[in-house]
């Protein structure tokens, strides 16, 4: 009956939703941000440790909400490993463009860990959810303490 | 007795219900958020717009004089589907969420005294929390909770003891929870607090919906319901208050159509319930209103109440029977919500799945963040019933909510 769906709950999210591998909080951070979708009560927060040159040296997180928020957050914690906070920046909008539209081509070699998203822009309630914990993330790296999907 | 509801003629003047939802019959089990509409309702909105429209209490000319009874008429009925003594006690509002601003606006700073306090409860829409916050940051009331059981309801000893300092000079609470599905004993609550000096204001969104409502009966000071949800428009509400409190209360909004008359030293305010009614109000929606409750009451309480009491029953024993699947909240005195969770999906992974296969439910907080607190939950998913709800939509429900804990094994 939603073998259709597959294309949206695939396997690699279905993994990552149950089994993410890098939800855990960092004891040793630099930064953090809690990030609230108000109209569905999906909430995460992310914490990040910086290098010695300001790339972001490793990103825990914890969610609580959907498949879809805790793959996003799971697979963002592989896709920014390394960057600097305006690559991560850059990141995010063409994350953006992929969750909206299913592709980005112009960033496809960075947004490589996210594409078993693409499919989400289909499903237009749910692209928040995906969104959800990049807007922690870059609030963490903004300094703020709390985002919002809205 | 009444007869049973003829589903089928009752479907039919519903011409949403025949819409396919990606090939799929449209199985739209969300009817507490906002119910659909009636060709009754359709019609008297689009018949206004195209045979009888003008600005209301001010023309005078053929059209609003028509316009304006036709508008007028409906506080006629909703003082009848209220059972209210008298039609100035009828408030024209946006929705409930602004009746509940007016009565905390207008009653609250002008009535209530700083350290007197607001009873609402445990198991409260936002609108029904958020004003009341509103009014103890500005004016200096308290805030008073009073909590539920764990089956939902509302606990009757715990709440009274909340009159016992005598502060309390306003009880706002709902009259049947958007997600509990549980109706309050509203003639208690009332009783009460009424022994204690308190008013109080029902929020019957909800109840309305399902039950035959009297404000008379039941005591109620203020009592407030949308009109989207009973089958009518957006954008038009109802609050009820009787006359001698509205009357002393002062006005909120000003503007045109609520004064006597203005000068610039000076204005004075026309009587109630225009006292309230600042500006133009939603016309048309006022007569699709009219429409929905006349359309309500031809087809009756009784009748409403036993099929969604059946629906209810049919759906808790359905969900129930489901591994893995919570219902969430036992009251024993039920409307046709319910909340539940499935342990191997999130809400919103379950309402995505039920989407495809044409189901419409609720899934989030439903705008009670601190209840789902109480429960320990994050979100559930809603399934809630109205008048064309059918047996069969349910079992349709629980049939995919099978296959829907199957998919994420």
């Amino acid at each position: 009956m939603f073998e259709d769906l597959r294309d949206l709950y695939n396997a690699t999210i279905l993994e990552r939703g149950r089994r993410p591998r890098h939800m855990r909080r960092l004891d040793d951070f630099d930064a953090t941000a809690k990030g609230d979708n108000p109209m569905c009560g999906d909430r995460v927060q992310v914490w990040l440790k910086y290098a010695g040159d300001g790339s972001i040296a490793a990103t825990g997180f914890d969610a609580r909400g959907c498949e879809i928020s805790k793959a996003a957050a799971d697979l963002m914690v592989e896709a920014v490993a390394g960057r600097s906070a305006d690559d991560t920046k850059a990141l995010f909008a063409a994350f953006r463009t992929l969750a909206q539209t299913g592709s980005c081509p112009d960033h496809a070699a960075a947004l490589a860990p996210m594409a078993p998203l693409a499919a989400v822009h289909e499903y237009p309630s749910r692209i928040k959810c995906a969104t959800l914990p990049w807007h922690a993330l870059i609030a963490a790296l903004d300094g703020k303490g709390v985002s919002s999907s809205e | 007795m009444n007869a049973p509801l003829d589903l089928t003629s009752i479907r039919a003047q519903f011409p949403i219900l025949a819409q396919k939802i990606r090939g799929k019959d449209l199985v739209f089990l969300d009817s507490a958020a906002s119910a659909q509409k009636p060709r009754a309702v359709i019609d008297a909105m689009v018949g206004a717009m195209e045979s009888q429209y003008a600005n209301i209490h001010r023309g005078l000319h053929w059209m609003s004089e028509r316009t304006t009874d036709a508008y007028e008429a409906t506080r006629d009925s909703a003082a009848r589907l209220l059972n209210a003594a008298d039609r100035h006690e009828i408030v024209f509002v946006r929705n409930s969420t602004e009746g509940i601003n007016l009565v905390a606006h207008s009653y609250g700073r002008g009535v209530l005294r700083p350290g007197q306090a607001v009873v609402i409860s445990e198991m409260e829409h936002h609108s029904n929390i958020v004003p009341w916050q509103m009014l103890r940051d500005d004016h200096g009331t308290e805030l008073r909770v009073a909590p539920i059981t764990d089956t939902g309801e509302l606990d009757m000893a715990a709440y009274e003891a909340l009159f016992a300092d005598g502060k309390v000079g306003l009880v706002a609470i709902t009259h049947m929870s958007n997600v509990l599905g549980s109706y309050t004993p509203a003639e208690r609550i009332i009783r009460i607090a009424h022994d204690h000096g308190a008013k109080v204001l029902l929020d019957g969104s909800q109840a309305v919906v399902h039950r035959r409502i009297d404000v008379q009966a039941l005591d109620a000071d203020f009592y407030v319901f949308t009109g989207h949800k009973l089958y009518g428009p957006t954008g038009i509400g109802v609050l009820y208050g009787k006359r001698e409190l509205l009357e002393a209360m002062p006005p909120w909004m000003g503007g045109g159509d609520m004064i006597s008359s203005v000068t610039y030293e000076r204005s004075t305010w026309a009587q109630v319930p225009h006292k309230f009614e600042a500006g133009t109000p939603a016309i048309l929606e006022g007569i699709g209103l009219n429409a929905a409750i006349k359309w309500v009451e031809a087809i009756g309480y009784d009748a409403i109440a036993a099929h969604e009491a059946a629906l209810t029953d049919h759906g808790l024993a359905r969900l129930s029977a489901i591994e893995g699947l919570t219902v969430i909240g036992r009251a024993q005195d039920r409307g046709g919500v319910i909340s539940f969770t499935l342990d191997r999906a999130h809400a919103h992974d379950i309402a995505t799945l039920l989407d495809r296969a044409g189901i419409a439910v609720r899934a989030g907080h439903h705008c009670a963040e601190p209840l789902m607190r109480r429960l320990g939950l994050e979100s559930t998913a809603r399934a809630s019933f109205g008048i064309y709800t059918t047996t069969a939509e349910i079992d349709f429900l629980a049939e995919t909510l099978t296959k829907v804990r199957e998919f994420f094994r």
